[in-house]
């Protein structure tokens, strides 16, 4: 708990000192019309930069033993991240490639899971997986018009 | 004159497709209320890209409708399956859960829905006679006093939130931090993009909402491994209408329930607090005391009448000031900027028929609300016992959608996922999340009402003490900012001189 705690007030107390870089870069002081871009930015990012140092000392100070995860809770964390990240490089990978759309990637990501970790029967696998992409797709692509990102398999059925 | 409005209100809130949008939402809402890992919050920000081509008042009735549905709902799990989904469904766990062991779930139910909407119906006409008064004030407000308002909405998180004070201050500061990151509307000035286009947009608190309190709660969720084990419910029409017989008896539970209610509840982050304190209060007071959490009725009657006055008291200061008290508050006032609407007293002037169709809306979404869930409690339990291994992607990929239709852009999915791991470790050190939504909804009016008090008054930071209103605001917000130092000294006065008397509840 103490080293996780220890590591994010350091991460916050370095985000502020970012801030204040690009703040100061952009102009913190009085401008022609009032204060500058940079004044808003740098004067919270000060302030955070302080607290978190105050936190870091408050954490050394502490003797808490706690760890911050256990191997063994930290598992099905894990198992509930790792597949998210998949399911959002299928839908569509960063840079050039084109994924298979948010629906066909819903719908695999469903069954892995499912069978992963639910370790359901494959025809119930099948079936939902199957379904919930397509009862989806017509709420959200027909009835309230919001596009999402699609792939072949829907330009393949027009649309 | 202020029944005229209201009457007005009624009949933009008693259209036939408003009342058909009120039933949708509650539905909708309910059913989120009772999913763990989608909050009030997280729900209404999942639908607000949805509501963007609707007209503004079914849009806004929309959104508070689910945000009633969720109130409802937390009371069924807390009830049924002893696990709150919102921090102020805790104290309804306490005699909830034993009552629904004992095979009274209905009992229960009806108790916690019936003083929920006898909470929510005291603050609504609280918020009927007062939202108009509190505007005309406001109207008169400068840049110095809003800039002061929300010192003081913040300075109330450090101070009242309870938790680490400076934890709170970190996360208050980080939301106005990510607020600015993108195109600084005043001077055109591009702030912290270093180069990225992808940064331009900045972040968005819809989908900060969804990572943070979606992702962010069904990572912690699974660590804690929850099993949902509950218990059976036995509603029907008879002890619905037996629990309403024995209910009357609470009267004084009621009314000090929804007056602890509204006073904690339009300051932020007052439900939970408000919960608690009812609860406390009615077991001081209660002959039974000593059944107290072991399934005594007005143990239930007593949170879920403040958390629920609490709740719709948030709605005052967002119509009226522009300030959300509440997270959920925070994401309607920011779909209220989306659909084109300035927050603030301005509100009352310009768009009557929204402001009254809003308030009209509340009354007519808590009854049809409170018919809803006695009628479909099994099947709303129904949906806690779908698989985990089910549940868990479906509210993933609802997430993803919600977050996607924003702007059309995967980047906002990417971001989702790395909220929901910020919510995750946040959560876990106890940096409080609603103070950093809230921050992040408001940061460019807060920003913006620094500005031109600084231009007012050409640079001095004692335009927020030298105007009286401004600066009254101002002295509450340094007091309570200061509450956390002055706590622990002020203690240490009062033992030293006599024995410690009991701590006081205020």
């Amino acid at each position: 708990m103490r080293t996780a705690d220890l590591v994010t007030a350091a991460l916050l107390m370095a985000l502020g000192g970012i801030v204040i870089y690009d703040a100061v870069r952009i102009g913190v002081g009085w401008g022609d019309e009032g204060p500058r871009s940079g004044f808003f930015p740098f004067w919270l990012a000060a302030l955070m930069v302080a607290i978190s140092a105050a936190i870091i000392i408050q954490a050394l100070v502490s003797r808490s033993k706690k760890p911050f995860v256990t191997r063994d809770r930290f598992v099905p964390v894990f198992k509930v991240l790792a597949p998210i990240a998949g399911f959002i490089v299928v839908t569509d990978p960063p840079g050039p490639w084109s994924g298979l759309g948010l629906y066909v990637a819903g719908g695999l990501y469903l069954g892995f899971y499912m069978r992963w970790v639910g370790r359901h029967d494959w025809r119930s696998v099948v079936a939902l997986s199957f379904a919930v992409p397509v009862i989806t797709f017509f709420i959200f692509e027909t009835w309230f018009l919001v596009p999402m990102p699609k792939g072949p398999v829907e330009t393949w059925f027009g649309y | 004159m202020g029944l005229e409005n209201l009457l007005l209100g009624f009949q933009v809130a008693l259209t036939p497709f408003n009342i058909f949008i009120a039933v949708i939402g509650i539905l909708l809402g309910t059913i989120i209320g009772v999913l763990p890992g989608l909050g009030g919050a997280n729900g209404v920000a999942i639908l607000l890209p949805l509501t963007f081509t609707m007209p503004p008042t079914s849009a806004i009735i929309l959104l508070t409708s689910i945000y009633w549905g969720a109130l409802f709902g937390g009371a069924i799990t807390s009830i049924l399956f002893n696990i709150p989904g919102e921090p102020w469904s805790v104290a309804t766990t306490f005699d909830g859960y034993p009552l629904a062991k004992q095979g009274r779930s209905g009992e229960a139910l009806t108790a916690a829905f019936t003083s929920s909407f006898v909470g929510a119906f005291f603050s609504i006409v609280l918020i009927t006679f007062f939202a108009p008064i509190l505007a005309e004030v406001a109207l008169k407000f400068g840049p110095p006093e809003f800039f002061a308002i929300q010192l003081l909405t913040f300075s109330s998180f450090v101070g009242l939130g309870g938790g680490n004070p400076l934890k709170s201050l970190v996360t208050i500061l980080l939301g106005f931090i990510l607020a600015t990151v993108g195109l600084d509307i005043v001077t055109g000035q591009l702030r912290l993009t270093f180069g990225f286009t992808d940064m331009m947009k900045g972040f968005d608190f819809i989908v900060a909402v969804i990572g943070l309190f979606g992702i962010g709660e069904i990572l912690l969720s699974v660590e804690e491994g929850l099993k949902f084990e509950g218990a059976k419910t036995s509603m029907n029409m008879r002890v619905v209408l037996d629990t309403w017989k024995v209910l009357p008896r609470y009267y004084r539970t009621f009314v000090r329930g929804s007056i602890i209610g509204f006073w904690m509840g339009f300051k932020p982050g007052g439900a939970t607090p408000a919960s608690f304190m009812s609860y406390a209060f009615a077991k001081r007071f209660s002959k039974n005391a000593d059944r107290f959490g072991k399934g005594e009725l007005e143990g239930v009657v007593a949170p879920e009448t403040a958390a629920h006055a609490a709740g719709v008291a948030a709605m005052l200061p967002m119509i009226t000031l522009g300030i959300p008290g509440s997270p959920t508050a925070a994401v309607m006032l920011g779909g209220l900027i989306i659909w084109g609407l300035q927050p603030g007293p301005m509100l009352f002037v310009d768009n009557p028929d929204f402001v009254w169709g809003l308030i009209a809306s509340m009354y007519t979404g808590n009854v049809i609300g409170v018919v809803m869930v006695l009628a479909f409690v099994p099947f709303f339990a129904a949906i806690l016992r779908v698989p985990f291994a089910i549940l868990t992607p479906l509210i993933v990929v609802v997430c993803a959608i919600g977050a996607y239709a924003v702007h059309n852009s995967m980047i906002d999915i990417w971001y989702m996922l790395i909220f929901g791991v910020i919510g995750y470790v946040f959560k876990k050190l106890d940096y409080p999340l609603a103070p950093l939504v809230l921050a992040l909804v408001l940061g460019d009016l807060a920003e913006n009402a620094l500005r031109q008090s600084l231009i007012m008054s050409q640079g001095s930071l004692a335009i927020f003490f030298t105007r009286p209103i401004a600066g009254a605001i101002t002295a509450a917000a340094v007091f309570f900012f200061v509450l956390p130092i002055i706590t622990p000294w002020w203690r240490r006065l009062k033992v030293s001189p006599a024995p410690a008397s009991q701590t006081p509840l205020h």
